[in-house]
């Protein structure tokens, strides 16, 4: 039986577990309503402090996460973790194994964990994560941790939204360089060089200085770089008192970017016209006529997408290409 | 608006029981046939099991055991996630299950018992007959 999201509202908000796992899949799936929901959560929102992880895989991104996540719920904060993971562009399915490495938090900690998979969509892991944190956000969890193999574009963006993110990368391999050339330096402020315990990492951590050194020339403070393990717990001290530092500045209260509404503005609304798009043209045969017409040669793809358009928009607006 | 769901799947290990290859093949496989398959890994507790089904909103649990305790594991999982009003999760049961198991599992409310030379296929099947798909 499906409950209806008002109930699942309520009963997250005072803290039920199952309902906030309920709600997340309710909006993750765009049943009907998922919208309502968000539009009647985002007011109680932007109270949590979101960080960004991102790094190369094997990195130790995960494990990391988990340690950082059990000290800070120590200290009798809550925490939420989103943990996203491609999907398989074959089969549409995924498989999501982060909490192989996050075992260490136990049932009791109050720590909630939840993978996503991107699913996919069109400019759509983007925006499904951020409704997911807000989701948290919104079930009083005092920080999210949003961890993404930081490879793609979309990906990128999903830290990038978050209020501070934290790059991590290993000794070994030139990888670490390579991972920050990806254009995730300009939106890191935080970089930690994990697996300590093999050695190297001292020599990554003052190649990634070296650079930050060039990169921040004439800015106000360069971000700092961490060396730890998050396998023995090295340095996570300091790396933990530092993310605290995030922490007690957001307890201030909310910030709103300009830049970060206008972007999520227009990631709903790619969503929502691509969506709009597909299913219009799956049911009205319009698609097949096309597709008929470029088989039988009389016709092309860019045609063709301009013929689609035409039906939603008026035609000058259009035609020309150029504004 | 389109609807855009999945059938998520928990596949975990539970007990003191260090063989993953089965659970790896039945993780790998659905997620080939277009589930999105959580692992959990080796050693957990039951408790820890119904933590992430609840967290993770599962349709489904998958427990892999070849430990023999598979009774006494299934039923706590199975008190669990009633204690958490998750019974309407389906819990299927993999691993080395004696024949004569296979009905006390069905009594503690195990809908599927699929031991060694069951097919990806016919698990995938069984799923998707059993689990809504949100429409």
């Amino acid at each position: 039986m499906e409950e209806m999201p008002r109930q699942l509202i309520d009963a997250a908000r005072q803290g039920s577990e199952r309902a906030l796992a309920r709600l997340i899949s309710h909006v993750e799936d765009r049943r009907p309503g998922w919208k309502d929901a968000m539009k009647a959560m985002y007011p109680h929102t932007g109270r949590a402090c979101v960080i960004g992880i991102t790094g190369s895989p094997g990195a130790g991104k995960s494990t990391l996460v988990s340690e950082i996540a059990l000290r800070l719920a120590t200290s009798g904060l809550t925490i939420g973790i989103v943990a996203v993971d491609p999907s398989s562009p074959f089969s549409g399915g995924a498989l999501l194994g982060d909490r192989v490495r996050m075992r260490g938090i136990s049932a009791a900690s109050g720590v909630f964990i939840r993978s996503m998979a991107t699913r996919g969509v069109l400019g759509g892991l983007c925006q499904a994560a951020k409704d997911v944190v807000r989701i948290m956000d919104f079930a009083r969890k005092d920080v999210i941790l949003i961890e993404t193999v930081g490879v793609g574009q979309d990906e990128i963006e999903v830290v990038g939204a978050a209020d501070h993110v934290m790059l991590v990368t290993f000794p070994g391999g030139g990888d670490g360089i390579q991972a920050i050339k990806a254009g995730v330096m300009e939106i890191a402020d935080l970089f930690v060089v994990n697996k300590a315990d093999r050695g190297g990492a001292d020599e990554t951590a003052s190649e990634i200085a070296a650079m930050l050194e060039l990169s921040s020339e004439g800015q106000a403070g360069k971000p700092p770089v961490f060396t730890v393990s998050a396998l023995n717990g090295d340095g996570l001290t300091d790396l933990t008192a530092a993310l605290r530092g995030y922490i007690n500045r957001k307890k201030a209260g909310p910030v709103l970017e300009q830049a970060h509404v206008r972007r999520e503005i227009l990631g709903i609304l790619e969503r929502e016209v691509t969506c709009l798009i597909r299913e219009r043209v799956a049911s009205n045969g319009n698609m097949e006529a096309c597709i008929a017409r470029i088989m039988a040669g009389t016709s092309d793809p860019y045609t063709a997408a301009d013929e689609i358009i035409a039906l939603f928009a008026p035609a000058s607006r259009i035609k020309g290409g150029m504004p | 608006m389109v609807h855009d769901s999945k059938i998520r799947v928990l596949i975990a290990k539970p007990g003191l029981d260090g063989h993953e290859r089965g659970a790896h093949v039945v993780a790998y496989g659905l997620r080939d046939e277009g589930f999105e398959v959580i692992y959990t890994g080796l050693r957990q507790t039951p408790e820890q099991i119904v933590s992430a089904a609840i967290q993770e909103d599962v349709d489904v649990v998958g427990l892999s055991v070849l430990s023999g305790a598979h009774l006494s594991l299934t039923s706590k999982v199975m008190a669990g996630l009633r204690a958490k009003g998750a019974d309407d999760v389906l819990v299927l049961v993999g691993g080395i299950i004696p024949e004569e198991d296979r009905k006390a599992l069905q009594e503690q409310g195990v809908s599927g018992v699929f031991t060694a030379g069951s097919s990806i296929k016919d698990i995938a099947a069984f799923i998707r007959s059993r689990v809504r798909t949100g429409e």
